[in-house]
């Protein structure tokens, strides 16, 4: 999955690198938080173990053919997320500077292309709420298959995205993603099923290896937060470039019926249709979805973000005064 | 195990290459950071049709390699490891992409043939830009670089320690399936049923030894910060060499040289 130079536009790494920034300083600071001076070399180690471990090829049952691990959810699974997501990116750094696996320029998209979704998708919403309650082979099993099938489908459609969005490529987005996807789930599974048999040989041999991230905290909001956040500006502001400009399933129905998208012609019109219409004119910030009098592709992803967070901010909300109220009915109305 | 020897003889030759003592060597860390990160941006941003833009980008690995004293050969095998992905993408561009740009003798080159090549020569020159900056610094210099650049401590001494330790676990790794190739020799690969005792051998192996590392760091006084590589300042040359070079990138950028050059022809 390691993107080369070639494949990404600067406009794009420079986004992919601000990102990764951002990511990588909360990380930092949160294993300065740790004050775990121990933790520094075990880091350094653990990475150069996992880059050994890629180069082991693991034969698969059945296929005559192998495959290798990437490592960033075992990362994870030792060191904590942020650990984790920071020795990746040293692995990511030493893959790149000596042996050309990923370009300079789009380093920035390999860290958040593995290294982010494996550590904080994988790992941190998927793997650690699996396996709070119990530690049994079954549920390391399918905690790590999930975390891994869905971190490496992440990181693939990133691939997508990003190339697409560069201008690189002449396949479309849906070929592309065909082209994408499917193999990354074989891969997944594989690199699930290698991680879940070095995590429950550690669990049965020397459980205390585990025992510091796993079984211990729930996932806090802030940190959902900032990671549903991440995906989102990523889908919001990326994906909306590539949206499709044609009708949607309920235009296409009308389309079918009536020859038009329109439900009726402009001129039947009512009254209070007509002035309902007017005050959406007025009102609306990004009328469909661009910059008033303007065909800029920023408009686009604007329209895309800003979308996300006015429903993220709502919905905020109704919990917020769910829970409000709720607790008030609890105390008998008394607050 | 073909594979895992071939790295770590790999990471040998670019020690050798980097301690060399040549003057691109000598230049600063910083310096040669700047102007490959430059040069890969620019020569990347060129327009998918634009093969005569980004021809004369040529001219800054071959100088290089002829002012580092490095055989091009060395790099072009590294190019099997990026021109597979390259060359998957481009590939598609031909079968989807028929705008006619021109025509040589009766045959149609189409912007998607155009296209391909403008992606495969892109994705050669920043491999080539990225082996020079190695060859001709290490990582060391470059971690040291990366520091002056306000990157966290943490990172820096991540990448450190993480290219410290490669060789000897790479040497590990391959001890522990050259033994069990040697019992299992018709075995493509380690079979399932020892993946984990495999792979978890190797990992207390490797904790135990950061155990270590970490009391030895400790008895020469080790408080959180790694001190790698003496600081160097910058000289005249330094900046002759990055403002040279800074301003011939942007010259070839912004100036259709190839355009000019065929009113000769």
């Amino acid at each position: 999955m390691h993107m080369a130079d070639a494949l990404i536009a600067p406009a794009v790494a420079g986004t992919m690198y601000a990102a990764c920034a951002a990511a990588a300083t909360y990380s930092v600071k949160k294993v300065r938080l740790e004050n775990d001076m121990k933790k520094i070399p075990v880091m350094g180690v653990m990475s150069a173990f996992v880059f050994a471990t890629q180069m082991i090829n693991f034969s698969i049952p059945g296929t005559g053919s192998s495959g290798h691990l990437c490592g960033g959810l075992l990362l994870s699974i030792l060191l904590g997320p942020y650990a984790g997501f920071l020795s990746m990116i040293s692995v990511l750094v030493i893959q790149c500077l000596l042996f050309a696996d990923g370009g300079l320029l789009a380093l920035g998209s390999n860290i958040w292309n593995m290294a982010f979704y494996g550590c904080f998708v994988g790992y941190l919403l998927i793997y650690r709420p699996m396996v709070k309650k119990s530690m049994k082979p079954g549920r390391i099993i399918l905690a790590c298959v999930l975390g891994s099938i869905i971190s490496l489908q992440l990181g693939a459609f990133s691939v997508t995205l990003e190339t697409l969005i560069s201008g690189i490529t002449a396949l479309s987005f849906g070929q592309f993603l065909m082209l994408m996807q499917p193999i990354h789930l074989a891969i997944g599974t594989l690199e699930g099923l290698i991680t879940a048999a070095v995590v429950i040989f550690v669990n049965n041999t020397r459980p205390e290896l585990l025992e510091n991230y796993t079984a211990k905290n729930r996932v806090g909001f802030k940190q959902t937060l900032v990671v549903l956040s991440a995906v989102a500006v990523l889908i919001g502001g990326g994906l909306s470039l590539v949206a499709s400009s044609n009708p949607d399933g309920l235009e296409w129905s009308i389309q079918k019926m009536t020859g038009n998208t329109e439900v009726a012609p402009e001129s039947e019109f009512t009254g209070a249709v007509k002035a309902a219409e007017g005050i959406q004119e007025k009102t609306a910030v990004l009328p469909d979805y661009a910059f008033t009098d303007s065909d800029s592709v920023l408009g686009t992803s604007i329209s895309g973000i800003l979308g996300s967070a006015l429903v993220a901010f709502i919905c905020i909300g109704c919990a917020v005064l769910f829970k409000f109220f709720k607790k008030r009915d609890n105390s008998g109305g008394k607050l | 195990m073909g594979k895992l020897t071939n790295a770590v003889y790999e990471i040998h030759v670019l020690d050798e290459m980097a301690e060399r003592d040549t003057g691109i060597n000598q230049v600063h860390p910083l310096v040669k950071l700047i102007v490959t990160v430059v040069y890969i941006t620019c020569a990347v941003s060129f327009d998918k049709y634009n093969l005569l833009g980004l021809l004369p980008f040529l001219i800054y690995p071959l100088i290089l390699f002829e002012l580092a004293g490095i055989s091009i050969k060395s790099c072009i095998k590294k190019l099997k490891v990026v021109l597979p992905l390259v060359c998957f993408i481009g590939l598609f561009n031909p079968v989807f992409d028929h705008t006619p740009l021109f025509k040589i003798g009766n045959i149609i080159i189409t912007g998607g043939i155009i296209s391909m090549v403008t992606l495969i020569m892109k994705g050669t020159y920043a491999l080539m830009a990225s082996f020079l900056l190695v060859a001709t610094t290490g990582i060391e210099k470059i971690c040291y670089a990366l520091k002056l650049l306000h990157l966290p401590s943490i990172i820096v001494t991540q990448i450190l320690l993480t290219y410290r330790y490669i060789t000897v676990l790479l040497s590990e790794a391959n001890a522990v399936f050259q033994a069990y190739s040697l019992r299992a020799p018709r075995e493509n690969g380690v079979k399932y049923k020892i993946w984990g005792s495999l792979i978890g051998q190797l990992l207390f192996r490797s904790m135990d030894r950061a155990g270590n590392l970490y009391d030895s760091m400790l008895l020469r006084g080790f408080q959180g910060e790694f001190y790698y590589a003496r600081s160097q300042k910058g000289s005249g040359s330094d900046y002759v060499y990055l403002f040279s070079w800074l301003g011939i990138f942007i010259a070839l950028r912004l100036i259709n040289i190839t355009g000019y050059l065929k009113v000769f022809f």
